[in-house]
């Protein structure tokens, strides 16, 4: 059943895409989108997801949504420990490469999310609409639960006296205007409002743009990532395979405590799907920029192959099905 | 001859970095700046997000000791962990009372 589910998802046109796109890189092939098209396909899925989020939420009851809600708070506080200890331990990596990686781990990713809702549609699950509130509140406490570490981490080495101007503690305020700030959570919170405060019935009219070309911009954009991803692949070998086992590993866990607290929370089998996979996916938006500004020194080149090129991949073509079983198992 | 000496700073920048520079420059004297995106290569390796978009290029004509303190900024804040170049040029400017 697992394997005609992952069959499926690989057969939809979103998840073709970002295939053909990554082979044809890998071939030397070009197939990227121009440059302004990517960040307005960006901007188009982040502000969709947030109506619908915001309908969804408009019409649900304050009582269906505050289990969920502390489900998420709480696994945005233990998905970036469970990655911290693995990259730490098994992983061998220092504090601040294993912080910066744990927060992209503990962060979520939007477009990963989008997948997750598109392969649900396929399926006909129904969700709850207002998982993309979720998704903003995971988004920000798993890297701020990151940046702790390693500022606790670095403060603890240098004997509680940090100086003001090294890792963890320069940026570290400023990381979190940026991601606050930023523009993946403005227009997402932007559209949770216009959904909430519109209403179902108002938003009729941009409804053909926004939920009717939904799955085919999703299509076009992933497109454009499976360029990016095939990109960082060739990072991959010097990034050593125990960090690609990790961004397996570390996905497969996560996404287990998702299912488990969406199952927990009393989320539908589709809600419970979309947690465990926005519990099991890692930010490439807004990680890498915090992580920038907070931990200067932690190398790109394995926060972002890590993300971007293993464990991106890994969840939009095996991953979701995998959640999807688990979230069934535990019904 | 109506113009004046002053120096014109670029810098090019990761694109995260935007803001912070931006303040930074303001703070050490700057009275104005422009700024553009720009591509390219160099030996500080790979950009770390496709989402902040290409690098940056920020230009401001100010007075040789503010040229001077921007770029020991940099030197000290930016250099060592970020993808930064920067350098200063002699341009002649009409109007130097807008450019501090």
């Amino acid at each position: 059943m697992l394997s005609s589910a992952i069959v499926d998802n690989l057969l939809s046109a979103p998840v073709l895409a970002f295939v053909i796109a990554a082979l044809v890189t890998l071939l030397k092939g070009d197939i990227r989108l121009p440059d302004g098209l990517y960040a307005m396909l960006s901007m188009y899925l982040l502000l969709a997801i947030g109506l619908k989020g915001g309908k969804g939420l408009a019409a649900a009851d304050l009582a269906d949504v505050w289990q969920p809600l502390i489900a998420s708070v709480a696994l945005g506080l233990v998905t970036p420990l469970v990655a911290y200890a693995a990259l730490r331990r098994p992983g061998g990596l220092g504090v601040v490469d294993a912080a910066a990686i744990a927060a992209h781990y503990g962060s979520v990713s939007a477009v990963t999310f989008t997948v997750v809702l598109a392969f649900l549609d396929s399926t006909g699950e129904v969700t709850e609409g207002f998982l993309a509130g979720l998704l903003a509140v995971l988004e920000v406490i798993g890297i701020i639960v990151a940046l702790a570490i390693a500022q606790a981490h670095l403060a603890r080495e240098r004997g509680g006296t940090g100086d003001g101007d090294d890792d963890g503690d320069s940026g570290w305020a400023e990381a979190l205007a940026e991601v606050v700030r930023g523009r993946s959570i403005m227009l997402l919170l932007g559209g949770l409002v216009i959904g909430l405060v519109a209403g179902a019935e108002r938003l009729e009219p941009v409804d053909p743009l926004f939920v009717g070309l939904f799955p085919g911009a999703l299509t076009l954009f992933l497109l454009e990532m499976g360029t990016v991803a095939a990109q960082r692949i060739r990072d991959v070998r010097e990034a050593g395979w125990k960090l690609v086992a990790l961004a397996v590993a570390i996905p497969l866990v996560n996404g287990f405590l998702g299912a488990l607290a969406g199952s927990l929370s009393g989320l539908s089998v589709g809600g419970t799907t979309v947690l465990a996979t926005l519990a099991a996916s890692a930010s490439y938006i807004a990680a890498p920029a915090a992580v920038r500004i907070a931990l200067p020194t932690a190398n790109p080149g394995l926060y972002i192959t890590a993300s971007l090129g293993v464990t991106f991949p890994f969840n939009i073509i095996v991953g979701i099905p995998i959640y999807y079983a688990m979230a069934k198992g535990l019904a | 001859m109506i113009t004046t000496e002053r120096q014109l700073v670029t810098i090019v920048a990761e694109a995260v970095l935007r803001r912070r520079l931006l303040d930074d420059i303001r703070s050490l004297g700057a009275t104005g700046y422009s700024i553009s995106t720009t591509d390219g290569s160099g030996t500080g390796g790979r950009q770390t997000s496709d989402w902040e978009g290409p690098h940056v290029r920020i230009e401001t004509i100010v007075r040789d000791e503010v040229a001077d303190a921007i770029l020991a900024h940099l030197v000290e804040h930016y250099f060592t962990n970020y993808a930064v170049v920067a350098w200063a040029s002699t341009v002649r400017v009409a109007r130097p009372a807008k450019f501090g």
